[in-house]
């Protein structure tokens, strides 16, 4: 079964030849690289590592940092694409890339000093390290602001405590942006490396979602480091918020790729499934359902090429990615339900796209600021009124 | 060392393909378009060759085809071929391989070259006569359907094996060569991020027929395509049933023998 990519705006006319060439090849290294044995690996609660360098050789990682970095210096629509094709694979595979570039490279980029972008930027886009990011903490969720890691002023340099929590590509992570509270309470960012005494990384183990990524807790002892090893240009909350909006505008876009194979799985699967002497695509209530997921295809795409011209042209604002996300993760996961269904018995099996991407979707759906976060930052934006309940 | 690779655009292998109404060709709207599959072997090896001599080594694409060939031709240049020349006049419309070798072996002359890989045949019409009718254009050898391919030290002949029914063929042909490329022959790189981003400041040399100094569209040789058709319908097919295995299977040997006359 050839996967077809609904486009029923033809919003590809809107791409620019560029924009397509790298589509196409994000697509092409999807079907040979990822599909084949994404499934295995599903099951087997393993991350794909050997995918990471070669990721790394065509671009995938922070396409958006300038090339003087090591990057690809392309625009937003591009990284979009990217993670539309990758989540198309697997929602593991785009978490990596949005972890590795929108919440590792791009803080080091925005906040870092020279001499940390010359050190880690190139290697980062080459895939030779891993990045993970950690601001998420057991007592510490939809509410960042409420975290207990510290750090201390000590001499020259810092020292960190405290323990983070569900964190992508902690255990295989060759360093760790995190988050801390200096004395005052103020939220600085740090730069901790694998072996760095008093830090590991143990896995967590036993998810039913998002299987094929490795979410892991960071574990912060006396954890002394250099002051070179402290991101200088931090502001606070707002910067580690600067980069969840980064990574959040890759999300509105990989859920479309999950819209797209879990309406292909279904479509092709009821034109072929004879029930009652027909197709089960020919009874109306499986032509709602696709016509149901259709739309919310179509619309999560347009709001996604739309987001990413409003990104390239400096016009985006951290309330329409907070729209895009919101929309386009919770139609995604609508649809993964539906075409479940539609798949009957066969549905429930890996054999299909259809149930990973729906258990996957549970996740996207919580991570990257919850549905109900994104409720209340719109309801805020729109309202003027606050309420998520501290003040 | 100058390396020419050709390159077709063809509909996607997955792509459905329709028949235009006239017959004269297929319906393009919906269409995806790729650089021909075998072509891409070619577009590799001339990009492993240019990376093992080094030196002031250069590849350049050379495409015979429509305006909207630009993309695959982009594509080809985001694999990291250095620059590529489009052949593109309305009066090369549908053209014969005969016509298309002629136009082929003008440009390629213009350009220079030690070695011109291509696909072993375009999987739209399967012809596989271009590089045949190219080769005596230019008056070199050919060797065709190539799996392994290597350059002697002195960089005066190349060294190919053959893939031939039930085995290998190992051949030798002296430079200049037309090397038409088999499956196998090695794993096409993908156009990367950085690659397309460089590939739009490389040059593409658009020629028209006159560009190349023809009055009109070369002879189409002595064979014509007439008319395409669609695939003809399957047979009916019969279901041969009975209670036990054995029967059913004597009634087919029975039907295979006596109505197919197969066997
Ligand atoms: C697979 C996975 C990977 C992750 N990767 C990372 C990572 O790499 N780095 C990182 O830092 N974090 C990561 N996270 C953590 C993620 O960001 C948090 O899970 C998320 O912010 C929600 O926090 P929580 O789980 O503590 O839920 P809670 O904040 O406890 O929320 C529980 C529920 O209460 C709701 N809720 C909370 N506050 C309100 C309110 N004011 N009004 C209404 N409802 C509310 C929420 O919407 C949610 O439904 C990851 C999570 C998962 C599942
Ligand atoms: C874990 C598991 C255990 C099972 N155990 C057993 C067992 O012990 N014994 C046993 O006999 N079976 C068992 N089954 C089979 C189960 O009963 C069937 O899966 C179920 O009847 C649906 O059939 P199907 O999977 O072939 O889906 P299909 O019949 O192909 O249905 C696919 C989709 O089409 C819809 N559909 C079908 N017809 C129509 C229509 N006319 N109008 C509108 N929509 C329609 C369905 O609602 C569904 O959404 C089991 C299934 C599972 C998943």
């Amino acid at each position: 079964m050839k996967f077809e990519a609904l486009d029923f705006f033809e919003i590809e006319k809107s791409f620019n030849e560029e924009e397509v060439l790298i589509r196409d090849t994000a697509r092409k290294f999807v079907d040979r690289e990822i599909i084949p044995g994404i499934a295995e690996q599903w099951e087997a609660g393993e991350f794909p590592l050997d995918l990471v360098q070669k990721m790394g050789e065509l671009g995938f990682l922070g396409p958006f940092i300038p090339a003087e970095y090591g990057g690809a210096g392309c625009s937003y629509t591009i990284y979009g694409l990217i993670c539309q094709e990758m989540e198309r694979g697997d929602s593991g595979v785009r978490s990596f890339c949005s972890v590795q570039g929108s919440l590792v490279m791009y803080p080091i980029w925005k906040f870092g000093s020279e001499e940390q972008k010359k050190k880690y930027l190139p290697e980062l886009a080459a895939g030779k390290i891993i990045g993970c990011f950690g601001l998420t903490e057991p007592d510490a969720g939809s509410d960042p602001r409420s975290m207990t890691t510290s750090a201390r002023k000590d001499g020259d340099g810092w020292v960190l405590n405290g323990a983070k929590m569900w964190i992508t590509n902690g255990s295989i992570a060759d360093i760790a942006v995190v988050w801390a509270k200096d004395e005052e309470g103020i939220i600085r960012g740090f730069i901790v490396h694998r072996d760095d005494e008093g830090f590991s990384a143990p896995e967590q183990k036993h998810k039913v979602s998002l299987r094929s990524s490795v979410t892991s807790e960071l574990v912060l002892e006396d954890v002394r480091i250099s002051a070179d090893r402290e991101l200088p240009g931090t502001e606070d909350l707002k910067s580690p918020l600067m980069c969840l909006t980064s990574a959040r505008y890759g999300i509105a876009w990989g859920a479309v790729g999950v819209l797209q194979s879990v309406f292909d799985e279904a479509l092709q699967y009821s034109r072929e499934r004879i029930q009652f002497g027909r197709p089960t695509a020919s009874f109306q209530i499986t032509q709602a359902k696709l016509v149901e997921m259709a739309t919310d295809l179509t619309n999560a795409q347009m709001m996604a090429y739309r987001l990413g011209r409003l990104a390239d042209s400096g016009a985006m604002k951290y309330y329409h990615v907070s729209m895009a996300k919101r929309h386009n993760v919770n139609v995604a996961l609508e649809a993964a339900r539906k075409a479940r269904g539609i798949l009957g018995a066969n549905g429930i099996t890996l054999e299909y796209q259809t149930i990973r991407h729906m258990c996957n979707m549970e996740s996207v759906h919580t991570y990257e600021g919850t549905f109900e976060i994104h409720t209340l930052i719109l309801g805020e934006y729109l309202t003027g009124l606050s309420a998520f309940g501290n003040e | 060392m100058k390396i020419i690779v050709l390159l077709k655009r063809v509909p996607d292998t997955e792509a459905k393909i329709l028949i235009n109404q006239d017959g004269n060709g297929i319906r393009e709207d919906g269409v995806k378009f790729i650089i021909n599959t075998y072509d891409e072997y070619g577009i590799e090896e001339g990009l492993r060759l240019k990376e093992k001599v080094g030196g002031d080594s250069k590849v350049t694409a050379v495409c015979a085809g429509p305006e909207e060939s630009t993309e695959v031709i982009r594509t080809a240049l985001a694999m990291g071929v250095d620059d590529a020349v489009h052949i593109c006049d309305p009066a090369l419309a549908k053209p014969s391989p005969f016509t298309i070798a002629e136009v082929l072996a003008k440009a390629i002359s213009e350009e220079g070259f030690d070695i011109i890989f291509c696909g072993k045949q375009g999987i739209d019409d399967d012809m596989a006569q271009t590089q045949s009718i190219l080769a005596e254009k230019l008056d070199i050898p050919q060797v065709n359907n190539a799996t392994v391919f290597e350059l002697a030290d002195d960089l005066s002949k190349a060294v190919l094996n053959r893939r031939i029914e039930g085995g290998d063929e190992k051949v030798e042909a002296s430079l200049p060569v037309i090397i038409s490329c088999e499956k196998g022959l090695n794993d096409p790189r993908y156009a990367s991020l950085p690659g397309i981003m460089k590939a739009k400041k490389k040059e593409i040399r658009v020629k028209n027929l006159a560009d190349l100094g023809f009055n009109e569209a070369p002879s189409s040789g002595r064979s014509r395509v007439l008319k395409w058709l669609p695939m003809p319908k399957g047979g009916e097919c019969k279901m041969v049933e009975a209670e036990e295995t054995v029967d059913a299977v004597k009634e087919l040997a029975r039907l295979l023998r006596e109505e197919a006359k197969v066997v």
